[in-house]
């Protein structure tokens, strides 16, 4: 099993934590992954003001990793979402389609659809498997809630990323599940975290985190778990940015990651838990002592 | 006479230009926040600074850097190959010259007890030297105009340094090759050092030095007798052999000589070798001269810079220090392109085709701001474009071989380029997300302004056409324009039943959602099915449009809304920028 790891343009700045738990993580289970030195941003923030640039974006990573003959796999939903849209886009034959397949051309790449865009979480789902998962596990949590975060952008639209089902998606919790954690079911756990407007609409964003939040805490939450740098870095650092400003208690953020490599033993360190800006070190504080292996 | 006086004036130049332009590290300010900060506090904090690290354990930091990165260029050899073998063999050739052939007097005649620059191994290391600069500069032209590397931009001070480096190195194996061949120099050293009156003695000498050393000469031609020739052999290992070592070693000249042989008479009539040489020196003070205001000034500064970046931490150091390091490093971005290469945001480029995109090119432009020349709106709306669209994923940093902090200039001048209220409708998109979680390092109304006066700009005439006095509108021409993606012939499909609206977190936010947002989902599907574009594209709905794609998924209709709606800020955002290119008198660039 070999991808091409699609890191995008926020892990590597800003949530180094998510690439070394998620190559941690990866490499335990026998997943290997190729960096494509030449991949560029996804698209994703081009979207309001240029489609085309968007568009082309996308598919010279696209190409990109056909040329090295590899899926790709995201860790962030921004870029997966955006990625696949784009290979939806490029199936038309549109005037737009042929000047991007041109600018492709004049770069020496060409897209012809031959491969497939996974994110993180599907590529443990469904590639590498629950059972794979479960065999790695040395140590599980024990009284612990999860809120799981699915993210909009791998959801929605449910036609085109072709994630979860999208009223009611299940791989998250039972990636969740495998931990011995207990994902618990929570009213907003669908809604978008607030990211995509932060920077230009900073009420709305926080008011729609301050509601994740709340309802998170409601149904007695622990931790979020999320899998995607924007929604980290949302309920992390903005989080942190909020509580600093209103004094209330933070409900702080894993990266799913994080929450499965402490269960295979990976060192903390390695998992970057000291690096998130909300501590989530009382995650290890669950692990029951009593069971050593499930198995 | 004429050689001193020129030597003097560029060591002159050289010198004040080199005071001029450290100078200028502490007089220019990038940012806002930089100008609060007068030149004098800023020499005395950079005093203290350098002392401080000096006298630490940073020292040892220091020390790594300047082995690794300085001299080795470890930076360079992580990124290409050939571009390290390119500029190792420019920089060390040049270097060795320089100190060995151009400082012969002060280095090499001190060092080396009979160091002549006609014997070996110096006649030939000379010209191994001089052979990798052109080497080098080879690699470089090749790079540039051959190989084209993608985004490498070539401009007028590229060109300088290329042609510059190119002139002295050609001039001065030219130079060479013409005095290997001439054959007044030949009679001057024979006047000098041999002191012969027997014309057999003259001959035979002179038939020597045409069969071994390639001098020209008109009076005697190959082949010669053997006889005549031992006599010259004999005359030689008496008078020359001490000084001159056989000139194949000096194998640039010796090839030069070689090819100007047949003209070489001629030339010496004309006086080649001294034009040549005029040449040649000319052009070496010109490049001294010039160094400290041209590219070649990296040779000071990125050191500095490298060594600078290896210390100093952006919430620790002096405020005054990064301001001036900030502006130091202008002077240490040697072009090369190595940010653009790697830039994330490059098929913007392509796609938008603004230089500034490319953070290569906006190194260019910074340092035009930081002299505080004078900007055209139209220029600044480019400007402003370039630095924003930005992902801020700090891969030009990690990447630069002079180790500058781009990604900081970024912050820097951004701030000060959003300030300057030419609407920039990229505010409005996840381009801000770093920003916002930089939200803190702003003072508020700053933060605000630039927003608001981006909201203005793409909401257009949305205002006027939601007057319900103003008479409808229809602008069909625009429906084409949006017509670019299947995506947008789906709203025809709606029939009103305001499911998108009623799943929407936006919507669900406000209070009076229709008072905030203009226009509500629904509505705006309602719009595009009148013909209403202008009306579509104008209400704050579009974005404050999360994406979070819950209409489209839950449209029993199958509209794709939340695809529309990227369609309709496309086309604000165009319209917005339309607004702007209609009037383009100059700003002042403070």
């Amino acid at each position: 099993m070999k991808y091409a790891l699609f890191l995008g343009c926020n892990i590597p700045a800003r949530v180094d934590q998510y690439d070394a738990s998620a190559r941690a993580v990866l490499r335990q289970v026998g997943v290997q992954l190729k960096d494509i030195r030449e991949f560029n941003c996804c698209g994703y923030p081009m979207r309001n003001v240029d489609q085309k640039a968007f568009l082309l974006s996308s598919a010279v990573n696209l190409a990109l990793a056909e040329k090295a003959g590899l899926d790709i796999l995201a860790l962030c939903k921004c870029c997966f979402g955006t990625l696949k849209e784009a290979e939806h886009l490029l199936k038309e034959h549109g005037s737009l389609q042929k000047e991007v397949h041109e600018l492709l051309a004049q770069k020496g790449l060409e897209y012809t659809g031959k491969i497939q865009i996974k994110h993180f979480l599907s590529v443990l789902y469904h590639d590498v498997g629950l059972d794979t998962l479960k065999s790695n596990i040395t140590r599980q949590y024990k009284d612990c809630n999860i809120a799981t975060h699915y993210g909009c952008h791998a959801l929605r639209p449910s036609k085109i990323t072709r994630f979860d089902d999208p009223v009611a998606p299940s791989i998250f919790d039972k990636l969740v599940e495998v931990t011995g954690a207990k994902s618990v079911d929570w009213t907003r756990k669908l809604e978008c975290c607030g990211a995509p407007v932060l920077g230009f609409n900073d009420d709305l964003s926080m008011n729609l985190t301050k509601k994740k939040i709340s309802s998170g805490k409601k149904a007695g939450a622990d931790y979020l778990c999320s899998a995607c740098p924007y929604c980290h870095l949302q309920f992390d650092t903005v989080q942190k940015m909020m509580v600093s400003g209103n004094g209330s208690d933070p409900l702080a953020s894993v990266l799913y990651p994080q929450l499965l490599g402490l269960c295979m033993g990976i060192d903390e360190k390695a998992l970057g838990i000291n690096i998130n800006q909300l501590d989530i070190s009382g995650v290890t504080s669950f692990f029951d002592s009593g069971v050593e292996n499930a198995e | 006479m004429v050689f001193t006086a020129f030597l003097y004036a560029s060591l002159i130049i050289f010198t004040l230009g080199l005071m001029i332009k450290i100078w200028t590290w502490f007089s220019r300010t990038l940012g806002t926040s930089a100008k609060q900060i007068p030149a004098s506090e800023r020499v005395s904090a950079a005093v203290k600074g350098i002392l401080g690290v000096v006298f630490s354990a940073k020292i040892l930091t220091l020390i790594k850097v300047f082995i690794l990165d300085v001299v080795l260029q470890v930076r360079i050899l992580k990124e290409d190959f050939l571009r390290w073998v390119m500029h190792l063999l420019i920089y060390v050739g040049f270097m060795l010259l320089l100190l060995m052939h151009a400082l012969e007097n002060f280095i090499s005649e001190p060092l080396f007890t009979g160091y002549y620059s006609t014997i070996n191994p110096f006649m030939f290391l000379r010209d191994l030297f001089g052979f990798m600069v052109i080497a080098g500069i080879g690699i470089a032209i090749f790079r540039r105009f051959i190989l084209k590397v993608p985004r490498l931009k070539t401009n007028a001070m590229d060109y300088y340094a290329i042609f510059i480096l190119a002139v002295i190195l050609l001039s001065g194996i030219v130079l060479e090759g013409a005095k290997i061949t001439s054959y007044t120099e030949y009679q001057d050293m024979v006047q000098d050092y041999a002191g012969l009156e027997d014309e057999d003695e003259i001959a035979a000498l002179e038939s020597y030095w045409v069969q071994n050393f390639g001098t020209v000469s008109p009076n005697v031609k190959a082949p010669f007798d053997e006889e005549v020739l031992s006599t010259g052999q004999e005359l030689h290992e008496a008078s020359c052999m001490d000084c001159h070592s056989a000139p194949q070693w000096a194998f640039t000249g010796y090839a030069a000589a070689k090819i100007i042989k047949p003209v070489a008479l001629a030339l010496d009539r004309a006086g080649a070798s001294t034009i040549l040489w005029y040449i040649h020196f000319l052009a070496c003070f010109l490049g001294l001269a010039y160094l400290p205001f041209s590219k070649m000034f990296h040779i000071f500064a990125t050191p500095v810079s490298l060594l600078a970046n290896a210390v100093m931490e952006k919430d620790t150091s002096d405020p005054a220090n990064i301001a001036t390091r900030q502006v130091m490093e202008l002077d240490a971005c040697m072009h090369c392109g190595t940010c653009s290469l790697r830039c994330s945001a490059a098929p913007a480029f392509d796609v938008r085709g603004n230089d500034y995109i490319l953070p290569s090119e906006k190194m260019t432009f910074l340092k035009t701001l930081a002299a505080g020349k004078k900007l055209s709106e139209r220029k600044l709306s480019a400007i402003q474009e370039g630095v924003y669209l930005c992902t801020n994923c700090d891969r030009c940093t990690v990447v630069c071989p002079a180790g500058i902090n781009l990604k900081e200039l970024w912050f820097t001048v951004r701030e000060d380029l959003v300030q300057r209220g030419c609407p920039e409708p990229l505010v409005l998109s996840p381009f801000s997300f770093f920003r916002g979680l930089n939200r803190e390092n702003i003072p508020a109304e700053d933060y605000a302004r630039p927003l608001a006066g981006a909201n203005r700009a793409v909401a257009g005439k949305f205002e006027q056409v939601m007057d319900p006095s103003t008479p409808i509108s229809f602008k069909d021409r625009e429906i084409v324009e949006l017509n670019q993606l299947p995506s947008t012939g789906t709203f025809s499909y709606c029939f009103g039943c305001q499911t998108c609206t009623t799943v929407c977190p936006v919507v669900a936010e406000y209070e009076n959602p229709l008072q905030t947002l203009g226009l509500l989902p629904h509505q705006i599907m309602n719009c595009l099915g009148l013909g209403l574009v202008e009306m579509a594209s104008g209400p704050r709905m579009l974005w404050d449009c999360v994406t979070c794609y819950q209409c489209q998924e839950n449209c029993p209709q199958n509209v794709e809304i939340t695809d529309i709606f990227f369609q309709l800020k496309n086309l604000a955002a165009k319209n917005a920028g339309k607004v702007v290119d209609e009037s383009s008198p100059d700003l002042e660039a403070a």
